[in-house]
């Protein structure tokens, strides 16, 4: 994973007191590329992970929407469909392995959102971010297909989270479309195409920032803005930012522990101009 | 009409009874018998209009017995799996998951067009996960770029080089503990799972 996301999110989690222990011995979840190739076996990769996670007790906690939404998919089908069910059981019992069913599978957003909550997350905020305007970009598989989170369409959920930590959310009617980073590789014409739109968008709305809460889209759109410029003659140079970093600035981490100076387009005279030390 | 029947065995498609066959083994695959083709999906598509098949079209494309076409096309590789189609199906089709079988029938039958660089991704990926359990961003990229650009590799490096100073680009790969334990389960699946859910050798339960 980014080295940025992850040591981020550690340091909030640290400083929420979530429990946030790496998964031990993780596979792949057998996301987009690997479904195209062998959809049982993608599932069984899902599948391993959710009986180490039930060996621990615990909830799953992913930052990344594909491995939310692949490991959300096993998930229910083992639930509800018998005989996927009966295939994947078979398959873990060679390795002497089970799976009972009893584990949740989370987006880290979702946790601090939900479970921490908006008290617990305003009384560790040491800095503000004060009129910071930022676009709240989801990306497609947080809340889709599945829309347990919030609205399959236009959620709220990042907005309310970056009010919390007084950083003011632009309205983004983007905030779901599609970045296409996973056909950067691939399709680079269309994809810079779906990059551009979601970089208009964000300059069109004000927005000084684009926060992501996956991997993914964070590298296509942060890293791939100088393609973007090049194909379509535009001069977009807008950082953007994990949710996590945000609030870890929030929280009074320095910007080198939450990696924010390791992105391509620098964060650094914008967050200097907003950032405002309490007391 | 050969969806209303339900004639898997009765198409005169080979192609087709497979793809139905999968397809029914999807949980709500028999939606795709519900297309009213409103044409939805392809409005809420964000690549629709790059393809040659825009999704409402495969189904169309699938009822008229053309689906080669449809695989021999750049159609389904364009689908980015973002989901906006399933969402907002009235019909409730889950048309993601569709083209996912799409793919896997197009590699499959060797059908996916000459040249496509995403089946070449889709098999690296498989080939690193499968030896290590997990992905490797370097080995990936840069075999990927062997097979379909070797020439454009150098076009990457300062892109590359850039990432790496910023400890962007993690090097090394990591191999899973679990890779036995993982390989004897996929040894043991009961199916012979080709594609899809269901093995297509096996008489359907039920129906």
């Amino acid at each position: 994973m980014n080295r940025a996301y992850d040591k981020s999110t550690q340091l909030v989690c640290k400083a929420l007191d979530i429990d946030l222990a790496e998964l031990n011995d993780w596979n792949c979840c057998g996301a987009s590329a690997y479904m195209s190739i062998d959809e049982m076996k993608a599932h069984l990769l899902s599948a391993r992970n959710l009986v180490l996670a039930e060996k621990e007790k615990k909830d799953l906690v992913v930052v990344c929407p594909a491995c939310l939404t692949t490991l959300t998919k096993t998930n229910h089908y083992l639930a509800e469909q018998s005989r996927f069910k009966r295939t994947i059981e078979t398959a873990l019992k060679a390795a002497n392995l089970e799976y009972r069913g009893s584990v949740r599978v989370r987006h880290l957003l979702e946790v601090i959102v939900n479970e921490v909550g908006e008290q617990e997350v305003k009384a560790r905020i040491k800095r503000k971010l004060s009129g910071l305007k930022v676009a709240p970009y989801y990306g497609c598989q947080l809340t889709r297909p599945f829309g347990e989170i919030d609205d399959k369409q236009f959620p709220v959920i990042l907005d309310r989270l970056l009010t919390w930590i007084g950083v003011a959310p632009v309205d983004f009617p983007l905030k779901t479309k599609c970045c296409g980073g996973l056909l950067m590789m691939t399709n680079e014409d269309v994809a810079l195409g779906l990059n551009r739109n979601i970089l208009a968008c964000a300059k069109q709305k004000g927005a000084e920032c684009i926060v992501t809460i996956c991997p993914l889209c964070h590298m296509n759109i942060e890293t791939y803005q100088g393609d973007v410029n090049k194909m379509f003659g535009t001069d977009f140079k807008i950082p953007a930012l994990y949710f996590t970093q945000l609030m870890g600035l929030a929280f009074g981490f320095s910007r080198k522990a939450l990696g924010i100076d390791e992105e391509m387009i620098s964060s650094r005279a914008l967050l200097e101009k907003h950032l405002e030390v309490f007391g | 009409m050969l969806l209303l029947e339900e004639g898997i065995e009765r198409t005169a498609h080979p192609l087709s009874d497979v793809f139905l066959h999968d397809v029914y083994g999807i949980p709500s695959g028999d939606k795709i018998k519900e297309c009213i083709q409103c044409g939805t999906c392809s409005a809420s598509c964000p690549t629709s209009y790059a393809m040659d098949f825009t999704p409402r079209e495969i189904i169309a494309a699938f009822r008229a017995g053309m689906l080669e076409r449809v695989l021999k096309s750049n159609t389904i590789w364009l689908c980015s799996s973002c989901y906006s189609c399933t969402v907002r199906c009235p019909s409730g089709i889950k048309l993601t998951d569709i083209m996912y079988e799409l793919k896997r029938l197009a590699i499959e039958f060797g059908l996916a067009p000459k040249g496509g660089k995403a089946p070449v991704v889709a098999k690296l990926f498989v080939d690193i996960v499968n030896k290590n359990g997990r992905i490797a961003e370097v080995p990936l990229i840069s075999r990927f770029m062997l097979e379909t650009n070797p020439l454009g590799a150098f076009k990457m490096i300062p892109r590359a080089m850039r990432l790496f100073k910023r400890g962007r680009m993690p090097i090394k790969s990591h191999k899973i503990n679990g890779m036995a334990e993982l390989e004897k389960c996929a040894g043991a699946m009961t199916e012979p799972m080709v594609s899809g859910l269901h093995a297509r050798s096996t008489k359907e339960e039920g129906s």
